[in-house]
């Protein structure tokens, strides 16, 4: 088994303006796709969600405010599932509710060294 | 004499605790022995001159007196037989009152100290039964469908590891409960499945299993240092569990399952008390397995909501990310048939993989039912291969017969 890191990716613009219920719809339905890994026992760390603020630091001197909330593909979160593959790890992750808001998943391969 | 067995079960387990707690763990062989001949004491002495008026008072001064007796010889033996060489510090002989207070405070650290980590779940629910419910090693052994050799065995072994861990019985500190009260509660939650699930057919010890978990888990909920929201949690899930109890078994012995269940038989006096500590187990933010669970139950005994199983499937979604057993994992996966309907719930099963799982087969068999017998029946047969339970044996030879009939 192999762990693999899920970096989720989306438009803050789109996920932001949604109605209260579909917040609670869309809570409820990476709940439901994380209890489901974890039922499969594939779930190494459910992860988390990101705040849409902070820093990016060129160096130690150049610090700016990230554009996060501005660019289509930022992070929102991520999660550490179990594979045996790569394969495995993209069929596990195809019932991910980021899809549902156009966002993508990245998916690596955490090097255990 | 009908009072004497129902004493005995009371009655026995208290005398040893306040016994332990007074002269330590060390000498629970003697305290047992004490509480023995205190009971075929009165015994004799009922049969003979009838009940006296206050049982239970009768039975704790012939104990405290049994008590003094032993010292007295023991301080005897020390003195004129081992002379004067040995000042060991023996115990002072001061009487012991039963108050209640003093039973209350004997019966929970005994609770925590036969609740040891060390031991293994089988045994120290075997262990519970017997020093904390007053349960022979023949009771033991109907209930666990051994025989009484495999019990002796189990006991001893959970016994020399209390012995051998001097767990202080006396000043029980906060600390000390803290650490082990996840212990306490699993025990007694095992307690409780063990009559809830149990493998006999007997409806009278299943029940006694079951009464007994709750007996424990109120002395907890009473006690000011051990009500925690958690204690509450459990004590929630368990009278949800338990009015559930007559329904689930028929007159053959046999498991009804929930849908079928006749449910005016629930009984609505332990649903109040469930819902009544689900709310004391609410304050704070502590959300322990517990919760989820009595949550679970609580949907389960609310048969009118439209929205029952969609909270159900939220908190078993909640359960899985703290507790990822294939139990809540099979669990989970029969409430999307109840939302998403058959098809899919067999998809969410067949991804669970547990080929080697009795109740992952007879899932499949249920699920498989309206969609191909065939296919259904196998599922049924390999369940009944790999179950251990005699009762769930038949329960699903019974399903399968059902499936050749209409086919």
């Amino acid at each position: 088994m192999k762990d693999f890191l899920l970096i989720y990716r989306a438009d803050y613009g789109v996920v932001a303006n949604a109605s209260p219920e579909e917040m609670q719809t869309r809570t409820q339905s990476w709940m439901d796709w994380i209890a489901g890994l974890a039922a499969q026992n594939k779930l190494t760390d459910r992860g988390s969600r990101l705040m849409p603020q902070g820093k990016i630091m060129k160096n130690e001197e150049i610090i700016s405010d990230g554009p996060f909330a501005e660019i289509k593909e930022s992070i929102m979160g991520y999660s550490v599932i179990k594979a045996d593959s790569t394969e495995e790890a993209v069929q596990l992750s195809k019932g991910c509710p980021i899809f549902k808001v156009g966002g993508t998943v990245e998916l690596r391969e955490i090097n255990a060294m | 004499m009908e009072l004497l067995p129902h004493l005995f079960r009371t009655e026995y387990s208290k005398i040893v605790a306040v016994l332990c707690h007074s002269y330590g763990l060390d000498h629970i062989e003697i305290a047992e022995d004490i509480a023995s001949e205190t009971f075929l004491k009165a015994a004799e002495v009922w049969s003979s001159k009838g009940l006296p008026p206050h049982p239970t008072a009768w039975l704790y001064t012939v104990a405290k007196n049994q008590t003094k007796d032993y010292f007295k010889r023991q301080a005897i033996f020390n003195n004129r037989v081992k002379g004067m060489l040995e000042t060991e510090t023996s115990h002072p002989v001061e009487a012991i009152e039963f108050t209640d207070a003093l039973i209350a405070d004997s019966q929970l650290a005994m609770i925590f100290s036969v609740c040891h980590p060390g031991n293994a779940p089988q045994s120290q629910i075997c262990l519970a039964l017997q020093i904390l419910c007053g349960f022979s090693v023949e009771e033991i052994a109907g209930t666990f469908l051994t025989g009484t050799e495999t019990i002796k065995k189990r006991l001893h072994r959970a016994r020399t590891t209390l012995r051998n861990n001097q767990f202080q019985i006396r000043d029980l500190t906060e600390t000390a409960i803290q650490s082990r009260l996840d212990t306490v509660l699993k025990t007694i939650y095992l307690l409780f499945n063990e009559g809830y699930f149990s493998r006999t057919g007997n409806q009278a010890i299943r029940k006694d299993l079951c009464s007994e978990a709750v007996r424990l888990a109120v002395l907890l909920a009473e006690h000011p240092i051990t009500n925690t929201p958690q204690v509450n949690a459990l004590l929630a899930l368990l009278y949800f569990q338990s009015s559930r109890l007559d329904a689930r078994i028929n007159d053959q012995g046999e498991a009804i399952l929930f849908n079928q269940q006749d449910k005016s038989s629930w009984n609505q006096g332990f649903i109040d008390k469930g819902n009544h500590f689900l709310i004391l187990a609410c304050q704070g933010n502590q959300l322990s397995k517990y919760h989820l669970e009595a949550a679970i139950a609580y949907w389960h005994t609310t048969p009118n909501d439209t929205d029952k199983w969609q909270h159900i499937f939220y908190l078993y979604d909640q359960l899985l990310l703290i507790d990822q057993s294939p139990m809540v994992a099979l669990n989970r996966a029969f409430v999307v048939s109840k939302l998403w309907g058959q098809d899919k719930a067999i998809q969410e099963v067949e991804q669970l993989a547990l080929h080697d799982n009795s109740h992952y087969h007879s899932l499949l068999g249920y699920l498989y039912a309206g969609i191909n017998t065939t296919v259904a029946i196998s599922h049924y047969n390999t369940a009944i291969a790999l179950s251990k339970s005699r009762m769930e044996k038949q329960t699903l030879a019974k399903a399968i017969k059902q499936l050749q009939d209409t086919r």
